[in-house]
C-alpha cells in the first residue's frame, strides 16, 4: 500500500509498504530517517518515540497505515536548522548524558515533550516522564542532570525575556 | 558494486574548544551525531539493493535434526537464498572464542533453544520471516542436561564427544569446560584456629547484557570475492579471526569495519550475525542487512553464567579471617565462549578483596544445554562478589561486629598477597573506599511525605503501580566491595595498536588516529582525542572510523580500552614527537641550544622547552612532511594459574569500588525501592571524569537490575521463557536512585598515566550491597539474585 | 494482509460485517508486538484512528460514556473524578508513549487477564457498548470475559464506548509488578466503595484466567459495614473484619506459576492489596463525609 504522511515538516510518501510494517520501520528504512532506534519494537523502551500529531509516542507500534496524512516529529526534526542543536540536546551532550546513544533519540522526544508542558519539572516528575525510555548505559543519573540543565536554561532565557 | 554503504561509519571531527587533554571533562566526539540522530548504528546501515537476512532458530533445547526441507522456503517468491548447515563452504564449519565448538549452523544436533538452524535472505524482512517459517525441519528430542547433577551423571548425554581443546584432558568429566582450583597455606589448620565459621551457598540468576542496540550488521560482497562487513562488535580483529576460516576466505579478503555499537557489555564478544550475513551476501551477489528483533536477540548473545556457590569462611573473636573455602559451579550452557576466563576469574578472585592466607579454592564451568554463557560486564567476579560479601556480612553478625569494620580489619592494601600468590604491587585503598561510603549523610527518610494527604507513590516501593502509601516499608543499609581484574589475564598476549598521523592542514597541526578499537558507548574515542592532544599539543584531532585496516586493538572489554588502546595511543604518539624532535633539530638544531640538551615538549602546535619557553612552530618544523606510525603496546606480561595449585602472577590490575545501599522495602509486598546506591572507586587517574562517572553509574545500575529484578529465566527443559522486554526486566529510571560517586585516584605506576580500568568494578559491589540492605530491612536471609518478592515475603 | 481505513464509525462497521476476521487496530499496544514479534498474522487490519469519536467522551448525569480509544493518558488527566478507580489503573499502565495511545478499548478486545483496566471496570461495573451493523447492546462487564484473551464480542462487533457509573465514593486500584514502573501485572486489585448504595464492588487482574470479581468478599464486606453501621458513623471496620475481606479476595483468586510470579505470592500480594485499598478508600470516605466541599 501507499502511505503518506508529513515528518518534520516534509511531506513524505512510501510506496509498497507491507500492511503489517510500523511507523518506526517506514521511517528507518524507507524514508531515510533512522534516528528513531529499534531496540524492542515491542513498546517496552521508549527508544523509537516520536510525536504523533504532537503525541510522543512508540512508533514501533504505530502501524503505518495508521500514520497516513498525520504529522510525525522525530528526532532528526528537533534541532533548528536555522540555530543548531535544540536546547535539550544540547544539554544532554554538556551533561554526558550520551554514552551508547541508542536510547538518546528516544529520550531527546520524551524531555523535549516534557519540558513544553511542564517547564520546571521536579526531579520525580522527570523521572516519571521518562520511565517509558529504557537506557543501559548511563544509570540514568546524568539523563536526570541533562533534563534539570535545560529546564534550567530554558528558565534563564524566559527570565531575560 | 560499490563497497561503500550509502548509510555507514563517519570520521569524527571536533572543533576544538578550550585545551581538552587527559584529566578534563572533554564533550564525545561523536555526541552531536548522537543527538540528532545522524550516528549509523548496525541497524541503520543501508546500501543500494540490500536483502535482508533472517535466522532460523531450534526451538528445543536438545535434539538430533533429522532432516531439512528448505524447497517450500525457496519458492517464496522474493527469496534469493536459503543456506543451511550442508551450505557452508568449506570444512571448518565451527568457531568460538576460545574452543571451536560452536556450530555456524546446527550440523545434525541442536544443543540449546535458540541455535541457529537456517538462514534466508529475501527482499523485505517480512518474506524472509515467512520464508524461514516454510523450512520444514525434522527433530528428534534428546534428553536435556540443565544443571550441575544431570551434567555430570555418569550416564549423562556428552554435549560435546569430540573435544580438542586444551582445558579437555585435565577434566574429570566431559561436560566440564574447565576446571581452577586455587590452593594456599593449610585451611585446615587455620579453621581449627576459627572462633567463629560460617557457611552459605549462594545463587546468581542468568543476566542479560540487554544492550538496547540489537544485533545487526551490513554485508557487501566485493568484486574480489571478499567480502566487507560493517557491524557492532567489541573486537574486530577476534571476530576476523572466526570468520575467514569459515568462509573459506583469506583474512585480507574480509574487510570488517565498526558501526554505530548501541551497547555491549561483554554480549557483543561472541559473534551473533557476522558469519550468517556474509555466507547470504556471498552467496547472493548482493549486500545483505541483518537486524535481530529483541526476541533473537536474547537469542544471539550470551549471557552473565548463573552459578551456585559455596563459601566457608572463618574468624577470630578479633575479627579476622582464618580460612576460606569454596566451590562456584559456573553454568557455561551449550558452549564454551569465553567460559575457561570466567572461571580463571571467579576462582582467583573468590576471596574477595580481604587477606585471606589459607583457602581451597575451586571453580568450574559446565556445558549443559542451557543457553551459551559467556562475558559480562564483571565476568565471573560479580558472582563471586555476591557469595563472598553475602559471607562478610554474616561473620560481622556472628562476631557482632559492624560490617564495615569488620570489612576494614581484613581489608587488602597495597602489598597484600592474593590467593594466587599474587601480590598487589598498586595501590588498593579497600578500607579508605568503604570509610568514604559509610561517611556520607544518609538521605532522609520517608520522603514520600508531601505537604498534602496524599502520598508521592512515585518515591515508594511499588512506583507508579500505587501498593502502598506507606504501609509494611522499612529502610535497609548495605555495604559491600569488590575487586575486579582489568586487561586479559593468565598469559595472554595482550596488546593494542594505534595509528597516528601528523600533519599540517590550513597553517595548523592536525592529527588523526586509526584504531581498532571498538567504541561502544564508553568513549574511547573521547579519551583517545583527548591522549593526542596532551601528547603532541594539537587541537585538531579526527578519529577515523575502527576497522580491520589497522593492527588488533583487543577487546572493548575487562576494563581494558583506556588503558591498552590509550595506552597504544600514547605509545604511537611518543614516537611521533621523537620524529618531530629529530625533524625540528635537523632543521633548526643550530638556532638554540635547547634543542640538544633540554626535555622539550610539544605544547598549543609548537615545541616547547619545559620552561615554557619556545623553540618553533610545529608547523615550519614539519614543513609540509607528514608523520605517520602505527605502534604496538602491550602492558607487563602475566602468568597461567598452575591447573593444581592455581598459584601465579595471573592479572595486571586490579580495580575497586565500594558500594552503600540505602533502601526502602514494603515488607509485606517484598517490593524493593532503591533510595540511594552511592559508590567510591580509585580510577588510579580519571582521563575523563564526566565519562569515568558515568561508567561508574551505569555499572552501579546494572548491579541494582541484579539485584531485584534481572533474570533469563530457563525451565528444566532448559527453554528461555522471557527472551522480551515484557518480561526481562531492567531498571526504569523510577527505579534508579540518586547514584553520588566519589573518585580517587590513587596512581597506578604500571599504567598509562597512572589510570585504572574503571568499567566493570562497579557492576560487582552494587548488587551485594543492595541485597545487604534488604536483609537488613527484612530480616532474611536471602540467598539468591534477584531477590525476587517471594523470597522477601516467604512465600512458595 | 489488508489495511482497511474506514473513515466513520458507519464504514468501520460495514468493514467488520464484511470482514469478521479482520482485527480491529486503535492504539495498536497489544497488536503490533504480536505482529513485530511474528505472534500473529491476521487476514486483515481494521484501523479504527480516523473515527473520532471513538477518542471523545460524555459525561451525563449518572454514567460517563467513555469513547474506545480514549487515551489512558486522557483518563488520567480529565475523570479522576468521575473515575478515580479507572483513572488510577489508567496511570499505572505500561509507559507514558503507551498511555497517550492505548485505551480501554483495547483492554477489553485482548481481553488478557492482565490487562490493567479490568480490575476498575469491574469494581465499578462497568457495561461495554458494542456495536454491529445488527445494532448495539450492551454488555455488563461481569458477562464480558469468557476465557483467557476471549470476550463475549461477536465477530461483526466492534467496542463503541464503554458506560460507567459516575463514582458515588471512593474508589481504588492497586498493582504489584516487579518494577516501579512500566511493568505488567503480577496481580492487580480495584476496589470501589458504592455509599449511594451501600455495597463495594471489586475487581482482581492477573490471578486467574480472566479478571474477576471477589464476589464472596464483597457480601461478606457489605455485610459487615451494614450490620456495623459502618457506613453512618464513618468508623473505619475492624482490623478482623479487613483481615477477612483479604483472605476473601485472596480466595477468590485462581491464579498460576508463571515467569511474572507463584501462585502462592500471587493470593498472598492480593490479601495485602485488599487490606490496603480497603483501608485507603474508606480513610478517604470518613474525609470526604466530613469535607464534602473539599472534593
Amino acid at each position: 500500500m501507499r502511505v503518506t504522511l508529513t515528518v518534520n515538516g516534509r511531506r513524505h510518501q512510501a510506496d509498497d509498504v507491507w500492511e503489517g510494517e510500523s511507523l518506526l520501520y517506514v521511517l528507518r528504512e524507507r524514508l531515510g530517517l533512522p534516528g528513531s532506534k529499534n531496540a524492542c519494537e515491542q513498546g517496552e523502551c521508549g527508544s523509537c518515540t516520536v510525536r504523533l500529531d504532537d503525541v510522543p509516542v512508540c512508533s514501533c507500534l504505530v502501524a503505518a497505515g495508521q500514520a497516513q496524512d498525520r504529522d510525525v516529529v522525530t528526532v532528526e526534526g528537533l534541532a533548528d536548522p536555522g540555530t543548531g542543536l535544540a536546547p535539550v540536546q544540547q544539554a544532554f551532550l554538556d551533561a554526558g548524558a550520551v554514552q551508547c546513544g541508542f536510547c538518546t533519540p528516544g529520550l531527546l522526544v520524551a524531555t523535549d515533550d516534557l519540558l513544553r508542558h511542564c517547564p520546571q519539572p521536579t526531579d520525580a516528575d522527570i523521572r516519571e516522564a521518562l520511565s517509558g525510555n529504557l537506557c543501559r548505559c548511563t544509570g540514568y543519573e546524568k539523563i536526570l542532570d541533562a533534563v534539570r540543565l535545560a529546564a534550567a536554561r530554558s528558565g534563564e532565557t524566559a527570565g531575560e525575556r | 558494486m560499490t563497497a561503500e554503504p550509502t548509510r555507514g561509519p563517519r570520521r569524527l571531527t571536533r572543533a576544538p574548544r578550550a585545551a581538552q587533554g587527559v584529566g578534563v571533562s572533554v564533550a564525545r566526539p561523536d555526541g552531536t551525531l548522537k543527538v540528532t540522530g545522524e550516528f549509523a548504528y548496525a541497524s541503520d546501515m543501508w546500501h543500494e539493493d540490500m536483502l535482508w537476512g533472517h535466522t532460523l532458530r531450534s526451538p528445543h533445547a536438545h535434539a538430533r535434526v533429522l532432516s531439512i526441507d528448505i524447497a517450500a522456503a525457496l519458492a517464496v517468491p522474493g527469496v534469493y537464498a536459503v543456506l543451511t548447515h550442508d551450505d557452508l563452504p568449506t570444512s571448518q564449519t565451527r568457531y568460538g572464542l576460545e574452543c571451536l565448538d560452536t556450530p555456524v549452523l546446527a550440523d545434525g544436533v541442536v544443543r540449546h533453544h535458540g541455535e541457529p538452524v537456517a538462514l534466508v535472505a529475501a527482499d523485505h524482512p517480512e518474506t524472509a520471516r515467512r520464508a524461514a517459517a516454510r523450512i520444514a525441519v525434522d527433530y528428534e528430542p534428546l534428553p536435556v542436561v540443565h544443571d550441575e547433577a544431570t551434567a555430570l551423571a555418569d550416564d549423562a548425554p556428552v554435549l560435546h564427544p569430540h573435544r580438542d581443546d586444551h582445558h579437555a584432558p585435565h577434566v574429570r568429566h566431559p561436560n566440564i569446560v574447565h576446571r581452577q582450583p586455587v590452593r594456599r597455606g593449610d585451611p585446615d589448620a587455620a579453621a581449627a584456629r576459627a572462633d567463629v565459621i560460617v557457611t552459605g551457598t549462594y545463587t546468581v540468576g542468568m543476566q542479560d547484557q540487554a544492550f538496547l542496540g540489537p544485533e545487526s550488521g551490513l554485508a557487501v560482497p566485493a568484486e574480489d570475492g571478499g567480502v566487507d562487513l560493517y557491524v557492532a562488535t567489541q573486537w574486530l580483529h577476534s571476530d576476523l579471526r572466526q570468520i575467514a576460516p569459515v568462509l573459506g576466505l583469506p583474512e585480507d579478503k574480509v574487510r570488517m569495519t565498526l558501526s554505530g555499537v548501541g551497547g555491549a557489555f561483554g554480549g557483543r564478544e561472541d559473534l551473533s550475525m557476522q558469519i550468517h550475513g556474509c555466507l547470504l551476501a556471498l552467496r547472493t551477489g548482493k549486500p545483505v542487512k541483518m537486524v535481530y528483533d529483541r526476541f533473537q536477540s536474547f537469542f544471539g548473545h550470551v549471557h552473565r553464567h548463573p552459578a551456585t556457590l559455596w563459601y566457608e569462611h572463618g574468624a577470630t573473636r578479633e575479627g579476622l579471617l582464618t580460612h576460606m573455602r569454596c566451590r562456584i559451579v559456573l553454568d557455561g550452557g551449550a558452549y564454551a565462549s569465553s567460559s575457561p576466563a570466567v572461571v580463571g576469574n571467579a576462582a582467583s578472585l573468590s576471596a574477595g578483596p580481604y587477606v585471606v592466607d589459607h583457602v581451597d579454592i575451586e571453580a568450574l564451568a559446565l556445558y549443559t544445554n542451557n543457553p551459551p554463557c559467556g562475558a559480562m560486564r564483571g565476568f565471573g567476579a560479580v558472582q563471586a562478589c555476591f557469595a563472598y560479601e553475602s559471607q562478610m556480612d554474616k561473620l560481622a553478625a556472628e562476631l557482632g561486629l559492624d560490617p564495615v569494620e569488620f570489612r576494614r580489619r581484613n581489608a587488602m592494601s597495597q602489598g597484600s598477597r592474593l590467593p594466587t600468590g599474587q601480590v598487589v604491587d598498586a595501590p588498593a585503598p579497600v578500607a579508605e573506599l568503604l570509610r568514604r561510603v559509610k561517611a556520607l549523610p544518609l538521605p532522609p527518610e520517608r520522603q514520600w511525605e508531601t505537604a498534602g494527604a496524599a502520598p508521592d507513590v512515585r518515591a515508594l516501593p511499588g512506583g507508579l503501580s500505587n501498593t502502598t502509601h506507606g504501609e509494611g516499608v522499612v529502610r535497609g543499609v548495605g555495604y559491600a566491595v569488590g575487586i575486579k581484574n582489568v586487561g586479559f589475564s593468565e598469559g595472554f598476549d595482550d596488546y593494542s595498536t594505534a595509528r597516528v598521523r601528523l600533519e599540517v592542514a590550513g597553517g595548523e597541526p592536525v592529527a588523526t588516529v586509526h584504531t581498532a578499537a571498538a567504541e561502544v558507548g564508553q568513549g574511547g574515542v573521547t579519551v583517545q582525542a583527548q591522549i593526542v592532544r596532551t601528547e603532541l599539543g594539537v587541537q585538531q584531532v579526527t578519529i577515523q572510523p575502527a576497522d580491520t585496516r589497522v593492527g588488533s586493538a583487543g577487546s572493548t572489554s575487562a576494563s581494558r580500552q583506556t588503558y591498552m588502546t590509550g595506552g597504544a595511543v600514547r605509545h604511537t604518539c611518543e614516537a611521533i614527537r621523537e620524529r618531530v624532535l629529530a625533524l625540528g633539530r635537523a632543521r633548526f638544531g643550530g638556532t638554540h641550544p635547547a634543542w640538544e640538551h633540554a626535555e622539550l615538549l610539544l605544547e598549543d602546535g609548537k615545541v616547547v622547552t619545559e620552561a615554557g619557553e619556545v623553540l618553533a612552530a610545529l608547523a615550519d618544523v614539519l614543513d609540509g612532511q607528514a608523520i605517520d606510525i602505527e605502534q604496538e603496546f602491550r602492558h607487563r606480561p602475566t602468568q597461567p594459574f598452575d591447573r593444581m595449585t592455581g598459584q601465579g602472577f595471573g592479572h595486571v590490575q586490579y580495580s575497586f569500588a565500594a558500594h552503600r545501599a540505602v533502601v526502602e522495602v514494603d515488607t509485606e509486598l517484598g517490593l524493593v525501592k532503591v533510595v540511594e546506591l552511592a559508590c567510591a572507586q580509585d580510577v588510579g587517574k580519571a582521563v575523563n571524569p564526566q565519562a569515568v562517572a558515568g561508567q561508574i553509574q551505569g555499572g552501579t545500575v546494572q548491579g541494582l537490575g541484579l539485584a531485584v529484578m534481572e533474570e533469563i529465566l530457563v525451565g528444566p527443559d532448559a527453554k528461555v521463557r522471557n527472551p522480551s522486554f515484557t518480561d526481562y526486566l531492567i531498571p526504569t529510571i523510577l527505579d534508579t536512585p540518586t547514584l553520588p560517586v566519589d573518585i580517587l585516584e590513587l596512581a597506578d605506576h604500571h599504567a598509562p598515566y597512572g589510570l585504572r580500568g574503571a568499567g566493570e568494578a562497579p557492576t560487582l559491589s552494587s548488587t551485594p550491597a543492595v541485597v545487604s540492605a534488604i536483609r537488613a530491612a527484612t530480616g532474611r536471609a536471602l540467598t539468591r539474585v534477584p531477590v525476587r518478592p517471594e523470597h522477601i515475603t516467604d512465600t512458595p | 494482509m489488508d489495511f482497511l481505513r474506514p473513515a466513520s464509525w458507519q464504514e468501520a462497521l460495514a468493514a467488520k460485517a464484511e470482514y469478521p476476521t479482520a482485527v480491529p487496530i486503535a492504539g495498536g499496544t497489544d497488536l503490533m508486538v504480536e505482529i513485530n514479534f511474528d505472534h500473529r498474522r491476521p487476514d486483515a487490519l481494521l484501523d479504527l484512528n480516523r473515527i473520532t469519536e471513538l477518542r471523545e467522551w460524555e459525561t451525563g448525569r449518572q454514567t460517563v460514556r467513555l469513547g474506545a480509544s480514549v487515551p489512558y493518558s486522557r483518563i488520567m488527566e480529565h475523570l479522576r473524578a468521575e473515575l478515580p478507580g479507572l483513572a488510577q489503573a489508567a496511570h499505572t499502565v505500561a509507559s507514558p508513549q503507551i498511555r497517550n495511545r492505548g485505551g480501554v478499548g483495547g483492554n477489553l478486545g485482548t481481553a488478557s487477564p492482565a490487562g490493567d483496566a479490568h480490575p476498575a471496570l469491574l469494581a465499578s461495573g462497568a457495561r461495554i457498548e458494542a456495536v454491529s451493523v445488527r445494532g448495539t447492546r450492551m454488555i455488563d462487564v461481569d458477562d464480558f470475559y469468557l476465557g483467557v484473551k476471549r470476550n463475549a464480542l461477536a465477530p461483526d462487533e466492534l467496542i463503541r464506548a464503554v458506560h460507567l457509573p459516575k463514582a458515588t465514593g471512593p474508589q481504588a486500584f492497586a498493582k504489584v509488578g516487579t518494577r516501579n514502573a512500566m511493568v505488567i501485572a503480577v496481580c492487580a486489585f480495584g476496589l470501589a466503595l458504592h455509599p449511594d448504595r451501600r455495597t463495594v464492588r471489586t475487581g482482581i487482574g492477573s490471578a486467574a484466567p480472566t479478571p474477576v470479581r471477589a464476589r464472596v468478599a464483597e457480601d461478606f464486606l457489605t455485610a459487615a459495614l451494614a450490620d456495623g453501621g459502618h457506613w453512618d458513623s464513618g468508623r473505619p471496620p475492624a482490623p478482623s473484619v479487613a483481615a477477612e475481606f483479604a483472605r476473601l479476595v485472596a480466595g477468590a483468586a485462581n491464579p498460576i506459576d508463571d515467569v511474572r510470579g507463584t501462585a502462592a505470592y500471587r493470593r498472598h500480594a492480593l490479601g495485602v492489596l485488599a487490606r490496603r485499598t480497603l483501608g485507603w478508600t474508606w480513610q478517604a470516605y470518613r474525609e470526604q463525609d466530613r469535607s464534602p466541599a473539599c472534593a
